[in-house]
Formats: structure tokens, sequence, C-alpha cells
């Protein structure tokens, strides 16, 4: 989708970089984590409330509510019953119709149920949710989340947490040739900055990242490199990168030369 | 009057409402969800919807996640 911003269901975000807010060791490196990133979505789950631990402190003390919006995710869920009931909670809790639809298939890869994934789709879209799924990089199940009104497809580059960058460059590039009416933001993978300008010079929409960030030696520096790769990638993408040769072409003149 | 309140027996005030559930466990209204037996209670109703013995009380607040 050819945008000068990130738009999803006609809502613009001010950065093409979404990103998450588990892992970080503490809440305080997480806010400067993400005010480096200069991310206006950001990740939450749903959980229950711990009754054991009163008193402590909450994710959303530490948030910016101005400058992020909230974007919960069915994270955990197995079934299209689970990620609904997730959704419903996430909705009340937030007073948003914004949800990352997660419907996991394998404990290992943490690949999408697909089939779960477009049931659940179905479900939510009817409910008025404005709904993300995340999903495997299989065009055809992407055109049909599309079509069962999907606000965006969320295609993984490799596992969630895996730091692999993009393993599907050529699935990747076919699904963003052929879905061009909502946005297409890869979700899942990346592992350092580079990984996401990549990403973005293949004309992915945006980004989604957790573990990249929260994970790196200093997260706060990583999700600064990551905005800066975001805009780099979505410039060269614009720019319109030159085509591949298989031989030289020199840069300086062959006139003039002394011999 | 016991309830089950996240998947654990709870005592509760017989007739109690959703609020004062949540103030007594020391919640704010506006930070949580709130589903009895499955089904959502609405925020502008915590104060109004009264629990009953037995009652499955779930209560989910946002957390870290990516």
């Amino acid at each position: 989708m050819k945008t000068d911003r990130l738009t999803i269901a006609g809502t613009g975000y001010a950065s093409r970089l979404i990103v998450g807010t588990g892992k970080y060791p503490g809440f305080e490196v997480m806010r400067r984590a993400i005010e480096a990133s200069g991310a206006a979505l950001v990740t939450v789950a749903v959980r229950r409330v711990d009754l054991t631990r009163r008193g402590g402190e909450s994710l959303l003390d530490h948030l910016d509510l101005e400058k992020t919006k909230l974007l919960p995710n069915t994270a955990g869920c197995y079934t299209a019953e689970e990620a609904v009931r997730t959704a419903r909670l996430a909705r009340e809790a937030g007073l948003s119709d914004l949800i990352k639809l997660e419907v996991i298939g394998d404990e290992k890869t943490l690949f999408p149920d697909t089939e779960g994934l477009l049931q659940a789709t179905r479900i939510l879209v009817k409910e008025g949710f404005t709904v993300l799924p995340y999903t495997n990089d299989d065009l055809v199940v992407a055109k049909r989340l599309r079509d069962a009104g999907a606000a965006a497809v969320m295609p993984l580059a490799s596992p969630i947490g895996s730091g692999l960058g993009v393993q599907n460059a050529l699935n990747l590039m076919l699904l963003l040739e052929e879905i061009r009416d909502i946005p297409v933001i890869v979700d899942a993978g990346v592992g350092t900055a580079s990984d996401a300008a990549v990403v973005l010079e293949m004309g992915a929409d945006g980004v989604l990242m957790n573990t990249g960030i929260a994970g790196a030696g200093d997260p706060v520096k990583m999700a600064k490199a990551m905005r800066l790769a975001v805009e780099a990638g979505r410039l060269a993408f614009e720019a319109g990168r030159i085509p591949r040769k298989r031989h030289a072409s020199a840069s300086s003149p062959i006139e003039g030369l002394l011999h | 009057m016991t309830i089950v309140l996240n998947g654990e027996p709870h005592e509760a005030p017989g007739g109690a409402s959703v609020l004062a559930l949540l103030e007594t466990i020391g919640l704010a209204a506006a930070r949580v969800a709130v589903e009895i037996n499955g089904r959502i209670a609405r925020r502008e109703d915590f104060a109004g919807e009264l629990l009953r013995e037995d009652d499955r009380v779930e209560v989910v607040q946002f957390v870290g996640g990516g």
C-alpha cells in the first residue's frame, strides 16, 4: 500500500515501526527504548491479574499513552475461541478496537494456525474489531485474511524471537506484490537493524518487533538503530533501487583517460 | 460467599458488586477487564453488577508482550 505514512483502517501513524513491551530488563529501560524507537503503536499482552502480588507496578504507568497507542495481542492463544475471548477482554480493558490477532498452531516454532486465524478474523471483524493478524508468509492465506476483512496482514520473516532476519525473501516479495490494498507489516524475526531495513526496502508498510530491541545488549541504543533502519529502508524503497547486474559498470567516465 | 476469582476460591461479602470486589483487591477499575461466567462485564456496569455464590470471575490487565 503506497501512502506517505503507515495507515491502518484510516488512521495514520507517525512511525512505520511497531514495538513490543515484553522481555525488557525493567520498565524504565522499556520506556526509554520505546521513546528512542519513535514507535506510535506498542503491543501489549492480556493476562490474569496476579492476586498474590498486590500493589505492584503496572505496565500502563510506564507508557506514554499520548504518544503511543496500545495494540493488544492474543499471544498464547491456540484456538480461535481463546483468541476471540482474549480480544474481547482486551477491547474492554483498553477501550480500543485494535487487536493483533495471534492463533498459534505449534509450540516449538510459534507458527500460526492459519485456519484458526481465519475463523477468529471473521468473528472479530463482524464484532467491529480492527484485526491485524500475525500470519505466515503464505500469499493465499494473506488474501483470505484480507477478504475476511483484516485491516492489515502481518507475515513473519522468521520465527518469533529467533532474530534470524528475513528467511523467506521470495515469499514476502510475492506477498508484497499482491497485497496492495491493505498494509503488510512484517512481524517477527528481526534480529538487528539491517533486517528491519531489508524489510522496508522490500516495500513492507511497517515492521513489528519486540525481542530484537528488548533482548539487545543496550535496548535503548538498538531501538534508535531500528528507528533509523526503518526510515532508511523506507527511503530506499521510495527512491527505487538500481537493477542488479551480473557484471561491473564503471562509475567514472571512460573519456579523458591519460592512456 | 465463595466465588472463583482467576481460578482460585475467593471469599467475598454476599452480593458484592464487581466494583467492590476490585476495591477490596486493590485494583483500579479503569485498568482491568472483567469476565463473569464467560461474559464480559462492561466497565460502566461494575457498580451495579452483583456477584453470586460460585460465580467464576476473571480479572485481566495489560502486561508486557510482543
